[in-house]
């Protein structure tokens, strides 16, 4: 079986964004850019899936910038067998991601299409359910466990009541959650061995997907900002403070 | 502009989260219905939409396919009936979240995920960047698909309405998932999402064990909630539905205890809406202490015992 994993070029886990003063976006210029965590665990999970003999073939996709290719440049050290870039400089909403996903899809027949639940920079999570809606397949999102027979593949999901088990005909969609796997780190003689896995570039009028934004972003602000109160000397203090409000 | 609503609902109980829902969609303008899809206990759920003020008609499609809210059956159910509505609203929970998605791509619509305010009829504020930004956007769709986050949002009042209710069928079952089993965390205490009062444990707990004994005790104290840190989530100490954050649950309460949590940005960003944040912590530099109106420093397994004494 073949595995397909969209990934996604965003800010780096650990920076925290600075908002225009103009309103106008996030400012993401000389910030380092690294592959979203949740598809990290992605690119992992259909890894562990090939070496554990299950899936033979590991392709990783992403729809953005030329720089994007150092994203899938950074999958294929950590094991897929090779890449596609869907190029545009502009910003794709993801029911166009989804719809060119659905025609990378259509060219490739994977079994499976695993991918992270939501991107940390638009925080939507939309793109696989819309994915599976498109391809009228099943769905197994917020996956902390996948496991994949010849014909079905059972995904334990984190729901807000618990754990949540589907059973789920292939092919199909997961959507990773945190718990999923720990992504492996990319070793040095496996990122050089990447540079030269293949990467075909296309551009989004290939698969005939109209990218025109459904939204528009009027404007993007600061969170109000809470301050900070006081730091208490002990607990009689903080009791005496809590009471005082109708805290407790 | 008419709004369809997705109830959730439990066992024949609606779930505090539809009503928030509600106010979101009857803030756009134009009359609000509810969709109540489930199997055989939806129709107490029924019942109880039907008494939620604003609220003109409740939708019930009762079918063992929509029993355990498989998105694969219960979207083209949504699907079928936004003939007749201009925008389907669900709450931001992961059964919302799971389906919405699904009814927009199968209408040809980009949705707007986890709302928390409405400006206009086509404009809605949502946070981006894990909390650290808020964008105001405008949908140019004929239809609306949108998330609600509901602690954003005032709650509907359960009681004052009288709304028919209408029996409805969709295609039912996809054929494309089945639902195996539910590991459900059992739990006497309030719900996270809608509790007044939330204690909440770190990292700095040390096991599962410590954990319980620690915090527990204060949780009963104030018949509190119990949510936790993503690092104590991972590091196996409770379940992963205690998880507050923004990849996990969003949470507002009246009172939020925050007890050995550093207050990484994802933490923040799932409790910083909280009315008061009460912090306790050894690292007097722990960035939790810059959103808590009262931080205490001090070693978590001396002042938290003490706490529980004296309130």
């Amino acid at each position: 079986m073949k595995i397909l994993v969209p990934v996604k070029r965003v800010i780096d886990y650990n920076l925290k964004p600075r908002v225009r003063s103009d309103g106008t976006g996030v400012d993401l210029s000389n910030i380092k850019m690294s592959m979203n965590p949740f598809d990290e665990i992605a690119v992992e999970e259909a890894i562990r899936l090939a070496e554990a003999g299950k899936a033979d073939e590991v392709v990783v996709v992403s729809i953005g910038p030329a720089k994007a290719q150092e994203t899938l440049r950074t999958g294929m050290a950590m094991g897929a067998d090779r890449a596609i870039l869907v190029e545009t400089d502009d910003e794709v909403e993801p029911l166009a991601v989804a719809k060119i996903l659905k025609a990378v899809v259509a060219e490739e027949n994977p079994g499976m299409v695993i991918m992270g639940k939501q991107a940390i920079d638009d925080d939507s999570n939309q793109t696989g359910q819309m994915l599976a809606a498109l391809l009228g397949w099943a769905q197994g999102t917020f996956a902390s466990k996948v496991e994949l027979d010849s014909d079905a593949v059972t995904v334990t999901r984190e729901v807000d009541g618990g754990l949540e088990t589907v059973k789920l005909g292939l092919p199909a969609i997961v959507t990773t959650d945190l718990r999923l796997n720990e992504p492996r780190f990319a070793k040095l003689p496996n990122i050089m061995k990447a540079k030269k896995k293949p990467l075909d570039v296309k551009s989004p009028s290939d698969y005939r997907v109209d990218i025109t934004p459904r939204l528009k972003t009027l404007k993007v602000v600061e969170p109000p900002v809470r301050e900070a109160g006081e730091i208490v000397p002990d607990v009689d203090t903080l009791v005496a403070k809590l009471k005082a409000m109708g805290a407790v | 502009m008419s709004a369809l609503v997705l109830a959730e609902h439990d066992g024949g109980k609606l779930n505090p989260a539809t009503l928030a829902t509600v106010t979101a969609a009857a803030a756009v303008g134009g009359p609000v219905h509810i969709l109540v899809a489930g199997g055989d206990d939806a129709s107490a759920a029924a019942d109880e939409a039907a008494k939620v003020a604003g609220v003109e008609k409740v939708l019930l499609a009762s079918d063992a396919a929509y029993a355990r809210q498989l998105a694969e059956n219960v979207a083209p159910l949504v699907a079928g009936l936004m003939d007749g509505y201009e925008a389907f609203f669900a709450p931001a929970t992961t059964t919302g979240k799971n389906i919405a998605p699904r009814v927009a791509a199968m209408l040809d619509v980009m949705q707007l995920s986890d709302i928390i305010g409405v400006e206009g009829p086509k404009t809605f504020t949502r946070p981006i960047y894990a909390g650290n930004a808020i964008a105001t956007v405008e949908s140019s769709d004929a239809k609306l698909v949108i998330t609600v986050r509901a602690t954003a949002f005032d709650k509907a009042a359960a009681e004052g309405g009288s709304a028919s209710v209408e029996a409805v069928s969709g295609p039912g079952d996809a054929g494309l998932s089945t639902f195996v089993g539910l590991d459900a965390t059992e739990s006497e205490r309030p719900e996270l999402t809608s509790a007044g009062i939330i204690v909440s444990g770190g990292r700095a707990l040390k096991d599962s064990a410590t954990f319980e004994a620690t915090i527990t005790p204060l949780a009963d104290k104030l018949g509190a909630a119990i949510g936790a840190s993503r690092a104590a989530v991972d590091a196996g100490y409770v379940p992963n539905d205690y998880q507050v954050g923004q990849t996990g649950k969003i949470v507002a309460p009246e009172l939020y205890i925050a007890i050995g949590i550093s207050g990484a940005i994802q933490h923040l960003a799932g409790m910083k809406d909280s009315k008061v944040i009460v912090a306790i912590n050894k690292d007097p530099d722990a960035p939790i202490f810059q959103v808590a109106d009262l931080g205490l420093v001090a070693d978590l397994f001396d002042a938290v015992p003490e706490l529980t004494g004296k309130l």
